[in-house]
């Protein structure tokens, strides 16, 4: 049997390079580093884990929303696709400064001053400012470890009224634990339109939750959720303490939900997989069985039953 | 190899199946080793003659072909295929109609196929293995899930019998995925396997059924507990830990 299976055709460096992509690309939150790890000694073969890293671990730590140190102890880096410059450049707007970050071993590197151009205008910036302030507030009130940032992702240059502009929330907390075999992260992403002509803002999130258990088995959770709400324009500072309420709002919610689901799981949704107990509720006699034939030989005999 | 288990550990359950497929493409001359210490989703065929379906796993397959438990016929048909000998083939027939029973009184729909075969030690072994489709399009009754699979397999070695005691040496996977999917709370999604192995020493008074069935009892109802006691409860865990119910903040708030 073992036979058939081993003509071994020789992967090409593309395909084999593909390969480690994919599984870096597929790694649980927060445990790239032990795939790569495994991945790198499976490959044996440095040169295409060096290219499948380089390729697959920027676009894993924008999607996965990680947070890095600044190596000036002022603060962390949100790496996201909103916030990149360059391709291992990323804004942080809060302390207006630029880390450099190494993408495979996941740290920054340096920090630079963000240039004027790379800011937003003083009209924009009030409203980012106002938000990010509302946002931490209610992170370090609701998340036990939560990382968050505001960017400007669309008329950053608007310099008074009578622009549209867009700014985007990202709340990312991820939590590891290896000792315990558990690892989670939760991502929000929440965009945030300021539609000047109407007056009104539009708000959509999208939210992810993951979590993995792995002592002796593999079980994971994924949940996803995306939401829409509207509000009014108003000052910066009206604005974001409207903008942080109705994200609370949908977030508290969200949690419920997930809570309900998990509550759900023993009686109702469980059971259509497999019963606690038979549909007689008691254990199956199989000390009985000759009697199940017998019965069963009368039913088709009979031609009742199924 | 350590390192590939290392990988399959951690890729997400629902990709399995290509994970398998990569590592097999990668390390080929491992392709046994991975075969047999891999637990792959379960794939059935239909057995025309008996009108039922039946399940494929390494243990009824011969080249391109497998064994239909129903009638005993490889699918597609095949020359000096391998058969249990009549003795066991009897018991074969008769854990396949008991087991569907089980079967059915536990899991309300299901495909079920049971396997023996000789181990050249006077012994034997059985597989007897288990799918249900939960969702609400298969065969979920209460049409709760959007997607529900559950894939059961259980190995049994039966030693030889000494005194009227036989060993009995069962090692179970469960592979599960289930997925709700509602406008309100988007999509939840929980999938995943363990294995487990149990071994015990029993009078063969009551007949190898009896005890091998129990042992399957026994581990289905443990396996399935700490689903979703402890592999469930762990990822809810995690959810609270990232983002606690809002009376966990309450309470703590003096603290700091």
């Amino acid at each position: 049997m073992a036979e058939e299976k081993s003509e071994e055709v020789e992967l090409s460096y593309k395909q084999k390079t593909e390969i480690a992509k994919w599984f870096l690309l597929n790694s649980p939150a927060a445990e790239i580093q032990y795939i790569a790890k495994d991945l790198r000694s499976v490959l044996n073969d440095e040169n295409v884990y060096k290219e499948a890293a380089s390729e697959a671990f920027p676009l894993y730590n924008k999607s996965h929303l990680i947070c890095l140190e600044l190596p000036n102890n002022t603060g962390d880096v949100l790496v996201t696709s909103y916030s990149e410059i360059g391709e291992n450049e990323y804004l942080d707007p809060r302390t207006t400064q630029v880390a450099i970050v190494d993408h495979v071993k996941q740290v920054c590197t340096e920090v630079r001053p963000a240039t004027d151009e790379e800011l937003p205008s003083a009209y924009i910036e009030e409203f980012r400012y106002a938000l990010d302030a509302q946002i931490q507030k209610y992170v370090g009130e609701a998340y036990t470890k939560g990382v968050c940032a505001v960017y400007c992702i669309s008329g950053k240059d608007v310099e008074g009224p009578g622009s549209d502009f867009e700014l985007v929330v990202v709340i990312s907390a991820s939590k590891q634990s290896p000792q315990n075999f558990c690892n989670g992260s939760w991502r929000s992403i929440w965009n945030i339109e300021f539609k000047d002509d109407v007056q009104g803002l539009e708000i959509r999130g999208k939210l992810q939750v993951d979590a993995h258990y792995f002592e002796e088995g593999n079980v994971q959770l994924d949940a996803k959720h995306e939401c829409k709400d509207s509000s009014v324009f108003q000052s910066p500072d009206d604005s974001a303490i409207a903008i942080a309420t109705t994200i609370r709002h949908h977030e508290t919610e969200y949690l419920s939900s997930l809570e309900a689901s998990y509550s759900d799981l023993p009686d109702a949704t469980f059971k259509d997989l497999r019963r606690k107990l038979p549909v007689t509720r008691t254990l199956f006699p199989w000390h009985n069985t000759l009697q199940f034939n017998l019965t069963r030989d009368i039913t088709k005999e009979l031609g009742i039953g199924k | 190899m350590e390192a590939a288990m290392g990988l399959m550990r951690r890729i997400h359950p629902k990709n399995t199946d290509m994970a398998l497929s990569a590592l097999l493409s990668l390390l080929p001359h491992h392709s046994s080793d991975l075969l047999s210490q891999v637990d792959q989703p379960l794939q059935v065929l239909f057995d025309v003659e008996c009108g039922k379906e039946f399940i494929l796993c390494e243990y009824n397959r011969d080249a391109d072909s497998y064994r239909s438990p129903w009638s005993n016929k490889y699918h597609p048909a095949l020359e000096d295929a391998p058969y249990p000998s009549s003795e066991l083939r009897k018991l074969e027939i008769e854990a396949n109609d008991i087991f569907a029973i089980y079967r059915d009184q536990y899991y309300e729909g299901g495909i079920s196929s049971v396997y023996m075969w000789e181990d050249g030690n006077e012994g034997f072994v059985a597989c007897f293995l288990i799918k249900k489709d939960g969702s609400k399009t298969g065969q979920g009754r209460r049409g709760y899930l959007e997607e529900g699979a559950w894939d059961a397999i259980h190995v049994i070695e039966v030693g030889a019998e000494e005194e009227g005691i036989a060993h009995y040496c069962l090692t179970s996977t469960v592979m599960l995925s289930l997925t709700t999917n509602d406008e309100s709370s988007g999509s939840f999604c929980l999938s995943g396997s363990i294995r487990r192995q149990m071994n015990m020493d029993l009078s063969v008074a009551e007949g190898h059924l009896c005890n091998m069935g129990r042992m399957i009892e026994e581990m289905e109802s443990k396996l399935r507990n700490s689903l979703d006691q402890v592999y469930f409860g762990k990822t809810r865990e995690m959810v609270c830990t990232l983002r606690p119910p809002f009376e966990v903040v309450q309470m703590r708030l003096p603290d700091s």
